[in-house]
């Protein structure tokens, strides 16, 4: 039994590893298509290797996804795997270089154009009209109703957002005696705005993510203050809040310098990461650096009996990028 | 067996004298006509990935709070799609394979369809009669830009977010429409309704590649039609003979080849080098924001833009005309992709050169078309560069503001002198091979003319 | 043998520790004092008075400003008005401590910080610098730019350091208070700030955890390379010989 297996075997491999002489598929006085090349066994090996490790790439990918809680898991797979893709590509080079024949042909290129063709065509178009009287007529009625089609076809799409309403982007949730808090839902006491550094705050009781509601608030000496007549009185104890929405694309501005010693040091500004324009708390929100060209809105502030920092109002123009109608009215709370 | 299949397939479809001319169609022999390819495969790669993660994305911005096996991120809030994608890298075997896969696939097709567009270009493939093939491929180009876009904003994370918040801030600068075709897209004011991601998804894995698929069978049907373009090696080719290997079995295992060295390269990036890891970056949301943020490097030359123009909103009255963000995000673009669709029009304008090529020229024998090439390529690359003038500022300590101005001056400078220097060495070149060639003239004539010596 | 080295070396620091924190001997306040007339005097002024228009007084500064200033090598400044940048030290264990010491007898001032950031939590970590830190350093930490100076990478502070750095405010950084970032959360952003010296790179090879620039580097200089590469070898076919 065991010797007739081993027979079997030697048997198999042989069939599989001996060296095929092809018989000629074809009689022998037809001119072959594809000439017949030289035999390259060497190369032949060497696909036939790049081949065998393609394989264990392969099954070694199968063997690593099998496993669980390998360190390094995803290196491990990528290298599998793309070792296995790389080989079996260079197996293929391989056979293109060395193991097929590389002819070069000659052809011609496709004639530039079809007069005969145009000509049937044109006519088959312009004969087939021969029992309209109004053309051109016609051709409207059939170019109006093709055009109305579209625009019915397109119309449902302003169903996607409000397209003729602008409202909401006027629109912010900050309105006269809202209670400024911060991530956790506390609300903010004028006593704890320290000088020297920035709160993020939220209107009290509104959606955080709203483009109107984030506030940085920062302190300033009554001395650094140097607020423009409209925003006059819209500090409270040195205590300014801007929206925290860049004027200029709408990032948040997350960047507060403030010079620890400010004679030697650039002064304070709030930055955005995005494209670095920078604001002067001390102004109002005047641009003076970067690409934005809007100042930010400036919301103002009151101090409640409690302690407790409130607005005292809107602010001064609507928040986040500029668009057509950005300045045509203030923010509506 | 091959002759059975063969007859089989024939009697049911009648494609044998197709498939007898496909196989022996030709492709003329030079390098650069496989990077086009190279794109081709990164799409193929970018289809595969994609299907498989879209099997485990979530496209709802729906509150949760994390508690998956990533410790710093636990017990935060974040959206449903960004805890997909958490999971996808953290809890989906292979996940974050495929996924980094996928990401340097896009990263690759975009370069691969640069340097193709830049050899079509430089080379004058473009020319009659393959503008249409031209015009397609541009076409394939611009829904690529957005489709990448798209595909690293719906992750959600704070890179994302805050890419999102400047593309609204973008479509918002439009004149006259912007805000209007904003809230069209996000359902109202940034960040959106929740019908804004599921939007974006479809766009993502439907409508935008469905929309390069189609463009790209018309690419290809077209460049087949009409035959690739050749370079002029010997005395063979000609503009109507092509002289080329036919497709089997000359280019069929070069091609497939091509397609698995590249999905191997892709494959072996996705698994060796890290690229967005999302779980770093942390959630998105409108009131945070982190420094050095980037958007992937095809869209580097539009930040650049964005950060090089001077604090400017154009306005009349209270009518603001032209918001900043127009001239870098959407004005600059245009002026690119315009110049790139108008210049085979422009082209036989200035040269009223209005004959059929199928031979390529080499750069340097069009030194007019190079030299606006390498202009435009120097002003779009100044601007690319300007775009991460604050990583140049935080590794080698170059002022920013200092670094803002010289590029808004070499902008200006910089193409007209590129375009003076290239056209010089297109000129020198050329003159050159005439010198060359003149004196192997001499050197034949004295040969034949019996002399031993070479001629001084 | 190792473990009685371990063992001597944990009782040394147990007996150095206190004394250099806290405990300063009159002998080193007065060693302190020398050096700063050599080294400080100038921009600082008698006794930290202080010049105006050049350097803060540093009386109140205390322990806590002096050991962050001098062991990151901020100062001395080698020019007024600039950002103060990391650069070797300048003095030896003993000189920092004494000179540490004598500023901290010049007034009222805040000790230096015990960081605990094994008490810290990870989340609460990460949360807490996203909201205040991650603007200007950049959320992992490998520093950033705001117009006008340079927030530093984080990758070679310390504990006490980034507890320091956090209180003082230096150069434009804001100053937190603990009203603000409690020390608890502190010691959580601590634990966080030393986490992404060396975070979960599961992804592979992490390309200095900047994201897209170096990602672009990657696509062009390797993969597009690659590419090219394959092409050239693909594309030569044996011609012309």
């Amino acid at each position: 039994m065991r010797e007739r297996l081993r027979t079997a075997a030697v048997v198999l491999g042989l069939l599989v590893l001996r060296r095929r002489r092809p018989e000629p598929l074809l009689p022998a006085e037809q001119e072959p298509i594809v000439p017949e090349g030289s035999k390259q066994p060497r190369a032949e090996l060497l696909a036939l290797g790049l081949l065998l490790f393609a394989v264990v790439c392969f099954a070694a990918f199968v063997a690593v996804y099998a496993l669980d809680r390998l360190p390094r898991q995803t290196q491990l797979l990528g290298l599998a795997l793309g070792l296995g893709l790389l080989s079996l590509a260079a197996a293929l080079i391989v056979t293109a270089k060395r193991l097929v024949v590389t002819e070069e042909l000659e052809d011609d290129y496709p004639a530039f154009e079809h007069p005969e063709e145009q000509e049937t065509i044109v006519r088959t178009a312009e004969e087939s009209g021969s029992r309209l009287t109004r053309r051109r007529l016609f051709a409207l009625g059939l170019g109006a109703a093709g055009g109305t089609l579209g625009l019915a076809l397109l119309a449902p799409l302003a169903s996607l957002g409000p397209v003729i309403d602008m409202n909401p982007f006027y629109r912010v949730p900050w309105r006269r005696g809202r209670r400024l808090i911060d991530e956790d839902g506390r609300p903010y006491r004028a006593s704890e705005i320290d000088e020297g550094t920035f709160y993020t705050a939220f209107p009290e009781g509104a959606d955080k993510e709203e483009l109107g509601s984030p506030l940085v608030v920062v302190r300033l000496r009554q001395s650094e203050l140097d607020l423009p007549p409209e925003n006059a009185g819209y500090a409270a104890r040195g205590i300014v809040a801007f929206s925290k929405i860049c004027t200029h694309a709408g990032c948040a501005i997350a960047l507060y310098r403030t010079p620890l010693y400010p004679p030697a040091e650039p002064k304070p500004a709030l930055v955005c990461p995005c494209h670095y324009s920078t604001f002067d708390p001390a102004t109002g929100g005047t641009v003076i650096f970067g690409p934005a060209g809007r100042k930010l809105p400036m919301l103002p502030l009151t101090i409640d009996r409690r302690g407790y920092l409130r607005a005292a109002g809107t602010f001064d123009g609507p928040v986040g990028p500029s668009w057509w109608g950005v300045r045509n009215r203030g923010a509506k709370a | 067996m091959i002759r059975k299949l063969v007859r089989f397939i024939d009697q049911r479809s009648g494609t044998a004298p197709f498939v007898r001319k496909t196989l022996r169609y030709l492709f003329p022999d030079h390098w650069s006509f496989l990077l086009g390819e190279v794109a081709l495969y990164c799409f193929i790669v970018l289809v595969a990935t994609g299907t498989y993660l879209a099997l485990f994305y979530t496209d709802s911005t729906a509150d949760v709070v994390y508690h998956g096996p990533y410790v710093p991120l636990q017990g935060q809030h974040m959206t449903e799609a960004y805890r997909s994608v958490l999971d996808i890298s953290f809890t989906v075997k292979a996940g974050l394979l495929i996924r980094q896969t996928h990401h340097w696939a896009a990263d690759l097709f975009v370069a691969s369809i640069l340097l193709h567009l830049l050899r079509v270009f430089f080379t004058g493939a473009y020319r009659k009669p393959r503008e249409l093939t031209y015009w397609l491929g541009l076409t394939i180009l611009t829904v690529t830009l957005l489709e990448g876009y798209i595909g690293y904003s719906l992750v959600d994370d704070l890179l994302s977010g805050m890419g999102l918040a400047i593309g609204n801030g973008v479509a918002l600068s439009i004149p006259f429409v912007g805000a209007n075709l904003a809230a069209l897209i996000w359902g109202g004011p940034f960040p959106g309704t929740s019908a804004f991601f599921p939007r974006m998804y479809i766009a993502h894995v439907f409508l935008f590649p469905a929309l390069i698929a189609v463009l790209l069978t018309a690419h290809l049907s077209l460049v087949a039609l009409k035959h690739h373009t050749q370079f002029r090696q010997s005395r063979r080719e000609s503009e109507r003979k092509i002289v080329g290997v036919p497709t089997f079995p000359g280019q069929t295992p070069r091609s497939l080849g091509l397609l698995l060295a590249v999905a191997g390269l892709l494959v072996l990036l996705g698994g060796l080098v890290q690229i967005n890891p999302i779980w770093l970056w942390g959630p998105f949301h409108t009131y945070i924001s982190t420094n050095g943020a980037q958007p992937d490097w095809y869209l580097g030359w539009l930040i650049g833009a964005l950060r090089l123009m001077p604090s400017w909103d154009w306005t009349v009255g209270n009518y603001t005309l032209v918001p900043n963000p127009f001239w870098g995000g959407v004005a600059f673009p245009l002026v690119v992709f315009g110049f790139l669709y108008l210049w085979p029009w422009l082209e036989r304008k200035v040269s009223g050169d209005r004959a059929v090529h199928n031979l390529l020229d080499r750069p340097r024998d069009a030194p007019w078309r190079t030299a606006v090439g390498v202009a435009m390529l120097v002003w779009v690359f100044l601007i690319f560069m300007a775009g991460a003038s604050d990583r140049v500022f935080v590794f080698f300590g170059i002022s920013y503001g200092w670094q803002i101005w010289v590029y808004r001056v070499a902008i200006f400078v910089a193409p007209p002198v590129a375009a003076f220097i290239a056209h010089r060495v297109c000129v020198e070149l050329r003159e050159g091979e005439r010198v060359e060639q003149g004196r192997e003239r001499a050197i034949a004539e004295a040969r034949a003319e019996g002399g031993a010596g070479e001629p001084a | 043998m190792r473990r009685r080295l371990v063992t001597v070396a944990v009782l040394a620091g147990a007996l150095v520790l206190p004394l250099g924190a806290s405990a300063a001997t009159p002998a080193q306040v007065e060693r302190g004092n020398h050096l700063y007339g050599r080294y400080c005097l100038s921009c600082h002024g008698a006794k930290g008075s202080g010049t105006p228009n050049t350097a803060p007084s540093l009386r109140g500064a205390g322990a806590l400003a002096a050991d962050f200033y001098l062991r990151t090598g901020y100062m001395p400044l080698h020019e007024v008005g600039t950002q103060p940048r990391r650069t070797r030290l300048l003095f030896d264990e003993g000189e920092l401590q004494a000179l540490t010491a004598y500023v901290a007898s010049l007034g009222q001032g805040p000790p230096i910080p015990k960081p605990r950031p094994s008490r810290g939590n990870l989340a609460e970590g990460m949360h807490a610098f996203t909201d205040h830190c991650a603007g200007c350093h950049q959320i992992v930490a490998e520093g950033g730019y705001v117009t006008g100076a340079l927030p530093p990478a984080l990758e070679n502070a310390t504990d006490v350091q980034i507890a320091e750095a956090v209180r003082i405010g230096p150069y434009v950084m804001p100053t937190f208070s603990k009203q603000q970032i409690s020390d608890r959360t502190l010691d959580s952003i601590i634990a966080y700030v030393d986490y992404v010296k060396h975070p979960d790179d599961r992804g592979g090879w992490a390309l200095g955890h900047l994201g897209p620039v170096p990602e672009g580097l990657v696509t062009w200089l390797i993969a597009a390379a690659l590419a090219v590469v394959f092409c050239v070898v693909i594309g030569k076919r044996l011609r012309r010989t």
